[in-house]
């Protein structure tokens, strides 16, 4: 049996300050919102001609006043990503276009093209806002009905760790938030809590079972019991999830990333946060007789 | 929970391979109806445009408010109540009246049988709302008339939208109403978005005016540009002669005279006799085409024409003939579109991310399958031929549907792979610990089944949670996702609880004497 109790202080102090860092750049730095959120245009570009770098490139878009533009590869040395703000040229990709064949030859292939507006993009935002507060609402309500709320508490606090730890890297390293990431955050917090609740549900059944052990150990001993468990699904959906990133494509990139962190933070938070709450609230045998009683 | 009667066991046979039947029917041609079923691709993974219109209504209010003043004015006027001050303030207007012709004029704009102010019973409201402050009279449209107006825009710009994309001949496009201001387009497999954008952006208010020389013209005049800027901007009535609504058809055509490319039109029997009176009236005047507020041309009328049909003529190339007889056929829009969003993926970045998604999936699945089969052997085994018809389940079940895939459909199908181990790991880890308390396998199994399940329930309600939320609030793509992933959970339920648990009975009756059996 691991003694995952022992490091509990040192954990719970990490954890803080993770929290309390991810709050820190999510206020200061802020998050790197895409054209989803932004508003803007977003080309994909491929092109024929392998001299065509991303300097060149964006001394050649600079040159049409598209405001802040940003160029860059994407996948490989052939394929651009140019991003640039909202802009009113209704003919704005037309005028792209015509200017790329004029500098380069007709070298470029547009693979995709992104245009959203600033009211679409608000409401984008909004709605992204929305269902993620949604979600931890509704998995707040699930386990207040499903658990005592010394549970709830647990399971909530340790959703908001994953989220907000998430979000935090995803600042810290810049990394864009697209819509893409919204699913991802969502999917999180339902892995998150699915993980947390195998554990709290083993916890429930030990606190049943035995009357003299305190939580401090119970905690412990369910852990472990859960741990081959928590270790296996960790790591198939680990393995399908590093598929993605590897394989999947560039457009996945970011959400497979976001996952990633998301499982890994969610699989430690049902360890060292939701189960720490139960021992600071020093949950007994009592909590969940009681419970009974009352049902 | 280790029972399975004769019926169950071929029940669940039979439902495996009817799903692995449909789920081959994307690859396979079935000549049966029922077969006859594939998975649509989104547009991320077949190509083509999305677009999301904006119907911009405040010209159209504007214009009802114009023509409103006309008819309060006569209304009254017929009542002997002189209308004072009228003034148009945008998408409101203001007048005053007699002292003694108030209570007169309130009563009118609040009588539920009014002809002039339109009640909506449904609604408890009228169409206008009025107010009066200082004598004055304040009239605008109230909430549920603007949602009245928008809603009609709507459906009349809905009709133009699709004309115009089905005379242009799209496969298969998906046109549909979103709010009461908005109209989204799907265009699958379009590669170059540019023309539709630009066939969408135009308004295509066509009319016929004279051009004059005094801004004294009684219906009044404005100064306009032409559309390619070759002469200067003229002075145009606001009389207007014909419009595009007496259009009955318009093609591009090559005059064989002057080599030029034409737009030829056929007009209506209102709109011939006018134009037959305009030209006979008007020789020698100029006569201005004006689209969307641009002079197209102006030609001198030099004979009358009574045959009803004409041309534009207009420095036209063939193609922008050919569109500005496509719009005229279509007819103009109520109001001016804006494309507020635009998403346009090319068919060989579709095709990538199919092959990619593919890759993922396949290289996910084989090394989730080499996992677990270490880890758990012969229940390893029965873990990975679950999780193979797993696949074929959640395939088959999007078949049905004819559902959309889309790339990040494609993510959660692969997530689903590595969660779908989930329960059957919950189960095998819950026996291991039954068997180190209880020698009889039998039992162990049974309470490892049981005392699992509530686990296994709680863990996937609520990542079905998460997957009806992303459902509703995520678009396009995003729902492709939470769709697979949701789906994914029922057939992963059902796979564990029905395949997996009789592949593991089956395999457990064989070998109830055996020690460590898991």
């Amino acid at each position: 049996m691991i003694a995952f109790n022992k490091y509990y202080n040192q954990f719970n102090i990490l954890s803080i300050s993770l929290v309390v860092i991810s709050l820190f750049l999510l206020t200061f730095k802020g998050l790197n919102f895409g054209i989803d959120f932004k508003g803007g245009t977003l080309i994909e570009l491929r092109s024929t001609d392998s001299k065509i770098n991303v300097s060149s490139l964006r001394d050649n878009l600079n040159s049409m006043n598209l405001g802040d533009v940003s160029v860059k590869n994407f996948g490989n040395e052939t394929d651009f990503l140019i991003k640039f703000e909202i802009n009113n040229n209704k003919n704005i990709i037309e005028e792209i276009k015509v200017n790329l064949d004029k500098s380069f030859g007709n070298t470029f292939d547009f693979r995709r093209v992104e245009n959203v507006g600033p009211k679409v993009s608000a409401e984008l935002l909004k709605s992204g806002v929305i269902a993620i507060a949604v979600a931890l609402t509704l998995m707040l309500i699930y386990i207040w009905i499903r658990f005592e709320w010394q549970f709830s508490l647990g399971a909530i606090l340790a959703l908001f760790h994953d989220v907000l730890v998430t979000l935090g890297l995803f600042s810290l390293l810049g990394l864009e938030i697209n819509l893409s990431i919204i699913a991802a955050v969502l999917t999180i917090v339902g892995y998150s809590m699915n993980d947390t609740v195998v554990i709290f549900d083993r916890v429930r059944e030990n606190l049943r079972k035995y009357s003299d052990i305190k939580i401090y150990d119970l905690t412990n001993i369910s852990i472990n019991e859960t741990l081959s468990r928590t270790l296996i699904t960790s790591i198939t959906t680990l393995l399908a999830l590093l598929s993605i990133f590897f394989f999947g494509g560039e457009i996945l990139k970011g959400f497979s990333l976001a996952m990633i962190f998301g499982v890994i933070f969610g699989t430690y938070s049902s360890i060292y946060i939701a189960n720490t709450v139960l021992v600071r609230l020093r949950v007994s045998q009592k909590t969940v007789l009681r419970e009974d009683e009352s049902i | 929970m280790l029972y399975f009667s004769k019926f169950r066991i071929i029940s669940v046979i039979l439902i495996s391979l009817f799903f692995i039947l449909i789920a081959s029917s994307n690859l396979f041609k079935f000549e049966n109806n029922l077969l006859n079923k594939k998975i649509n691709l989104g547009l991320d993974l077949q190509g083509g445009s999305y677009l999301l219109l904006e119907i911009d209504n405040n010209p159209v209010i504007e214009q009802k408010i114009q023509n409103l003043s006309i008819t309060i004015r006569n209304y009254f006027k017929d009542k002997n109540i002189r209308i004072k001050n009228l003034k148009i303030l945008g998408q409101k207007l203001s007048f005053s009246v007699d002292e003694n012709f108030k209570q007169t004029v309130l009563d009118t704009f609040n009588d539920k049988e009014s002809e002039l102010n339109p009640y909506y019973p449904r609604f408890k409201s009228h169409q206008l709302d009025i107010i009066e402050e200082n004598n004055i009279f304040f009239v605008n449209y109230s909430t549920q008339g603007i949602v009245k107006l928008k809603t009609s825009s709507q459906d009349q710009a809905l009709e133009i939208v699709r004309r115009r994309i089905d005379e242009i001949g799209t496969n298969e496009p998906n046109i549909l109403k979103r709010g009461n201001d908005r109209i989204l387009v799907e265009l699958p497999g379009l590669d170059d978005p540019m023309r539709i954008k630009s066939l969408l952006g135009k308004t295509a208010n066509l009319t016929f005016r004279f051009v004059t020389n005094n801004d004294q013209d009684s219906f009044g005049a404005e100064k306009l540009s032409y559309e390619d800027g070759s002469e200067e901007d003229a002075l145009v009535s606001k009389r207007i002669i014909l419009s595009g609504d007496n259009l009955l058809d318009a093609q591009p055509r090559m005059d064989s005279e002057t080599n030029e490319t034409v737009v030829t039109f056929t007009l209506d029997r209102v709109g011939a006799k006018r134009f037959g009176k305009a030209t006979s009236t008007g020789i020698g005047k100029q006569l201005a085409i004006v689209l969307d507020g641009k002079i197209i041309s102006a030609p001198v009328i030099r004979d009358t024409i009574a045959s009803g049909s004409g041309q534009i003529s207009g420095g036209f190339t063939f193609q922008s003939a050919t569109d500005l007889a496509l719009l005229l056929r279509s007819g103009a829009l109520p109001a001016p579109l804006n494309i507020i969003e635009e998403r346009t993926v090319g068919p060989d970045l579709g095709q990538d991310s199919i092959n990619a998604g593919m890759i993922a999936l396949a290289i996910g699945f084989v090394l989730v399958i080499i996992f677990i089969f270490v880890k758990y052997k012969v229940f390893g085994l029965i873990t990975n031929i679950t999780l193979i018809l797993n696949l074929f389940l959640l395939i088959g079940i999007l078949t049905i549907f004819e559902a959309t895939l889309t790339l990040p459909g494609i993510a959660g199908i692969i997530l689903t792979v590595g969660m779908a181990v989930d329960a059957n790991v919950l189960i095998f880890e819950r026996i291991k610990e039954e068997l180190k308390n209880e020698k009889n396998n039998l039992i162990a199994f049974d309470s490892g089944y049981t005392k699992s399940r509530t686990a296994i329930l709680d863990a996937n309600i609520t990542t079905l949670l998460a997957a009806i939320i992303l459902f509703f609030m995520g678009s396009g793509p995003i729902k492709g996702f939470s769709l697979t992933l949701g789906i994914g959970i029922f057939t992963t339920l059902f796979s564990v609880y029905f395949i997996a648990r009789l592949l593991t009975v089956l395999y457990v009756y064989r070998n109830k004497e055996k020690e460590g059996l898991i």
